[in-house]
């Protein structure tokens, strides 16, 4: 980490003004006290310890960083932590359950949707927001979905085809749940 | 990348905010979808003494349709509900074939039209496709409001008209006089990449007849370019293959590109041309198809 880093870590120094901060992360309400500046990734990561949440490139290309917000993806490197205050953000940690893959991550796993895994987070969250939005995609509208995140590893076909996966297992729970 | 220091304020009224812009002297700049600004910031491109968030002004989260036809963009509108929109792809063609192209889909999910267009990055799709439309910026300051329209709201490359303690709250599209039709092609090297070319057409017709026509260009140049004169050539004729040539060679002939990692000019004029072509011959065969 450079010094920079720790210079704005969410505990700065007593001199520069902080705002608290009240954010329901992943179900649970956590309170920090930031400064302004402070990116919404960075709390998560460095604030908050949860290191699912990957920065990649830094200027919102790449989708590494990608959060549900109020329920919608959206990219945590370019909204400030503040603009979280009251608002609902799940990471990739809030996906599974203690004893459950979530079908998303279940789908992942079992199409090899993965190779470095950098990239695994923000897709799993585009993915869990669109299935949310769109429980019967085509692979075009998957594809769709996915073009706000960069994988440089797998050429997106089994990333694809495990967001498939994952909508087929979620409609036949929703199916025997009914 | 950080931002540097700057304070922030997030007020949930209009005026709060516009006292705020008032109080910051000019160093005070508005934060809305963010898409734009939070990377100019990280750059230091920018680097405001404060951020006057309006995220909780609840009041500018709209899209409306008024009784006359006109459309109504508030400043919090979305890229993703105006894809999301009826509206659109019921009255406004030349918005419904952008939205889909802005950036990519997350960021769509929290940036802005009325943003893009204060950002007047000459890369910007909205830009074009407003412009196309004759659309208007209205502002609000502590002396009341005024609309101007996007051809004078932005003066140069990432740069308005706005004075420093006024907000852009709403973009208007007035109502179509007669029968819209329109489009926009982009041409991207990968979604979310700048537009290498960009092309917004906006017509309406009566009966067979041209009646009004806005063509605007993006990335051809160091703003958006109005192609005025190839619009003008439409109006009073029906759209055929003399017609939807003239109007191409002109919009092609007001590209100012220039040379680059994405194509050559002359490339680049090319594509503006053809997307012309591509844009007014849909709508033809569309409507012969309707016939």
């Amino acid at each position: 980490m450079s010094s920079l880093y720790e210079e704005i870590r969410p505990e700065p120094a007593s001199d520069v003004p902080v705002r608290r901060v009240t954010i329901t992360l992943n179900g649970e309400k956590r309170v920090a006290e930031v400064e302004p500046r402070l990116l919404l990734a960075h709390l998560i990561r460095q604030g908050f310890r949860l290191t699912g949440t990957h920065t990649g490139c830094d200027t919102s290309n790449c989708g590494a960083c990608t959060v549900l917000f109020d329920g919608k993806a959206i990219k945590s490197c370019t909204m400030l932590a503040v603009q979280a205050d009251g608002h609902e953000v799940t990471t990739v940690e809030g996906l599974a359950t203690a004893s459950e893959l979530h079908p998303v991550q279940e789908g992942f796993k079992d199409e090899h949707g993965l190779q470095c895994g950098f990239c695994t987070p923000g897709m799993m969250l585009a993915a869990t927001a669109l299935l949310r939005e769109n429980p019967d995609p085509t692979e075009d509208e998957v594809r769709w979905a996915l073009s706000g995140n960069l994988c440089r590893c797998t050429g997106y076909q089994n990333i694809v085809k495990s967001v498939l996966w994952a909508a087929k297992k979620l409609q036949s729970q929703s199916a025997s749940a009914e | 990348m950080y931002p540097s220091r700057f304070s922030y304020e997030a007020p949930s009224s209009l005026d709060e905010a516009i006292d705020l812009l008032h109080a910051g002297g000019g160093e005070a700049k508005v934060l809305a979808g963010g898409q734009s600004l939070v990377p100019l910031l990280k750059l230091r491109f920018a680097a405001p003494e404060m951020l006057v968030d309006i995220n909780n002004i609840a009041s500018l989260r709209y899209l409306r349709e008024d009784p006359d036809g006109s459309l109504h963009i508030g400043a919090l509108c979305r890229h993703a509900e105006l894809e999301r929109s009826s509206i659109l792809v019921a009255h406004q063609p030349t918005m419904a074939a952008a939205a889909p192209l802005i950036a990519d889909p997350i960021v769509r999910n929290r940036g802005t039209l009325v943003g893009s267009l204060c950002h007047a990055d000459p890369q910007g799709d909205w830009a074009s496709v407003v412009t196309a439309l004759g659309g208007r910026v209205v502002a609000q300051g502590p002396n009341g409001r005024r609309s101007i329209a996007v051809a004078d709201f932005v003066s140069g490359p990432f740069q308005n008209v706005l004075a420093y303690d006024e907000i852009a709250v709403e973009t208007v599209i007035p109502a179509a006089k007669g029968t819209a039709a329109g489009g926009y092609l982009k041409l991207e090297r990968r979604v979310g990449d700048f537009a290498t070319v960009g092309v917004a057409v906006a017509i309406e017709t009566s009966g067979e007849l041209v009646t009004r026509a806005g063509i605007a260009l993006t990335g051809v140049g160091g703003s958006t370019i109005d192609a005025a004169e190839a619009g003008r050539t439409l109006v009073g004729k029906a759209l055929t293959r003399d017609t939807i040539e003239s109007a191409a060679e002109l919009a092609a002939q007001a590209a100012r590109p220039r040379t680059d990692h994405r194509g050559s000019a002359d490339y680049k004029r090319h594509v503006v041309h053809t997307f012309v072509v591509r844009i007014l011959t849909r709508i033809t065969d569309a409507t012969q198809k309707a016939a």
